[in-house]
């Protein structure tokens, strides 16, 4: 294992492929230690796939993956367990287990890493469910909860076991401006409070404005631009001011 | 190279029955290294050996009943109907108690299993349990394989059982077979080694049902229609694995455990 460097996370060179079709053609990205990366890009651009590749969710057809120094690329399931556990996952529609209560699937990755005690498990749960804004809804059942409060839910299952680093699959996508401001707070915070690394998948521009450090913006399968809030917003460069400005020049 | 393209279905079983045995070897990995949740068994238990009960004994009782009448029927026209007890019994403990109770876990917990794990990978729930570091086949096929190794051997056990009973109330009540030449030949025609030979059936069918069903689920695609096919399919490729596994069992157990008489 090479020494620490000050990257959580260095991608290069990521090539993947679905189907006939090449998603991923030579990704280049780092992620330095306590910073929030925003990666934008068009919807089916590859940018959730790009995502899976950090937590080894996929493995990529070539390229190297570094998570604190360390290759992830060629590991194997059981390999990749240790990695895991200091990265959290936000899916897009939450992915909660929907044979338990949330109490139980925010308290799931406690129990699986050996903790027995009940009162801490029920304070650490507590805890994270009052982060996301959920208490009083320890004994609700997923199916009967909404589309953000799934979310939130999931945020808390993500973050109850303080990993250095949360990968947020489209976190406002579908919720409404209030609970999506919620959520652009709670990233800002973790950032704030406990070093969080966090890297977040996004085409959402108030989101963005909101929680980046740096954007990069993932185009035809490379990064197009990597850089900050600023010089995004300061860009020139016409790929990078229509997506800002939502602008597609079809004709009507 | 030019076999999957000449024979796609030969490379489809090929790939299927390499995707079933790492599965399976995987599986026996983790229980031999003892990653087993005894919570998650025992949930499991109760949900397919305890929830199978009703299932597997009707099966018996009117396989049983229906076995008995049959066989009375063709061996009273040759004057053996004190027969009727010990090929009613051979038959059960062999053949008909494994395979029955076989198809019906296929039936009832290898469709729940597919379209339990199959809805979990749908919904993004198996990537979950990886992103939090929790292997799938740890935390969902090892304690589903160890609950049915647990239960189907007691389940064929329940179906001979029952069966049995309805047996011989249906020679003994309806059919008038004097009950004392039935139980005496019944016991002296069935041995100790056709239920041993019940029960290593019900090992092998329990792997297949478990295995065929967590594997359909595993590899689910394309949502709620997906679920639907895997879910149709675990149960017709486990039943008929069932029935094909049956014949070449009982070719490999004859051997060890011959049938005949016990003088």
């Amino acid at each position: 294992m090479s020494a620490p460097t000050s990257n959580l996370i260095e991608v290069r060179n990521l090539y993947q492929t679905i189907g006939n079709q090449e998603i991923l053609r030579g990704v280049d990205l780092d992620v330095p230690r306590g910073e929030t990366v925003v990666l934008l890009g068009q919807s089916g651009g590859g940018k959730s796939v790009f995502l899976r590749h950090l937590i080894g969710l996929m493995r990529p057809l070539s390229g190297s993956i570094k998570i604190e120094g360390e290759e992830i690329a060629h590991l194997d399931e059981r390999q990749l367990e240790p990695v895991r556990r200091k990265i959290g996952m936000l899916f897009q529609d939450g992915a909660l287990f929907d044979s338990m209560t949330v109490f139980e699937n925010v308290a799931f990755p406690l129990r699986e890493r050996g903790e027995r005690d009940e009162k801490i498990i029920r304070n650490k749960v507590a805890y994270a469910l009052e982060l996301v804004s959920l208490q009083g809804q320890e004994q609700k059942m997923p199916v009967n909860l909404s589309g953000g409060m799934r979310k939130r839910a999931a945020l808390a299952r993500a973050i109850i076991s303080e990993p250095a680093c949360i990968l947020y699959d489209e976190p406002t996508a579908g919720l409404d401006p209030i609970v999506s401001d919620t959520i652009n707070r709670l990233i800002r915070r973790l950032q704030s409070q406990l070093r969080v690394t966090s890297i977040v998948v996004t085409h959402d521009m108030i989101s963005t404005d909101h929680i980046a450090d740096r954007v990069a913006l993932l185009r035809e399968g490379r990064i197009h631009f990597d850089g900050t809030l600023n010089q995004l917003h300061s860009s020139s460069d016409p790929l990078i001011t229509d997506f800002i400005k939502g602008r597609s020049h079809e004709i009507d | 190279m030019k076999l999957s393209y000449s024979f796609p279905l030969t490379r489809a079983f090929c790939t299927y029955l390499g995707q079933a045995a790492l599965l399976a070897g995987e599986t026996f990995n983790s229980i031999l290294a003892g990653r087993i949740r005894w919570r998650l068994v025992i949930d499991q238990i109760d949900e397919i050996g305890f929830g199978s009960q009703a299932v597997v004994i009707i099966t018996g009782v009117f396989t049983g009943a229906v076995f008995t009448a049959q066989i009375f029927f063709q061996f009273s026209a040759l004057n053996m109907s004190t027969a009727v007890g010990p090929v009613v019994s051979i038959a059960l403990c062999r053949e008909l108690g494994p395979v029955l109770t076989g198809l019906m876990v296929a039936g009832r917990v290898g469709a729940a299993m597919s379209a339990e794990i199959g809805t979990m990978k749908v919904t993004e729930q198996i990537d979950a349990l990886r992103a939090l570091a929790v292997n799938p086949i740890d935390y969902l096929v090892v304690p589903r394989t160890v609950a049915m190794l647990i239960s189907m051997p007691l389940l064929v056990g329940e179906c001979i059982f029952f069966a049995l009973i309805a047996s011989y109330y249906v020679a003994t009540q309806i059919l008038n077979i004097n009950s004392v030449f039935f139980l005496h030949h019944m016991w002296s025609y069935t041995h100790g080694k056709d239920m041993v030979m019940a029960l290593t059936k019900g090992f092998v069918f329990a792997i297949i049902v478990v295995i065929i069903g967590c594997h359909q689920g595993l590899t689910t695609r394309n949502g709620a229609v997906g679920v639907g096919r895997s879910t149709t399919e675990a149960v017709v490729i486990s039943s008929l694995t069932i029935l094909m596994f049956n014949f070449f069992l009982t070719m490999a157990l004859n051997i060890v455990f011959p049938a005949g008489v016990r003088y």
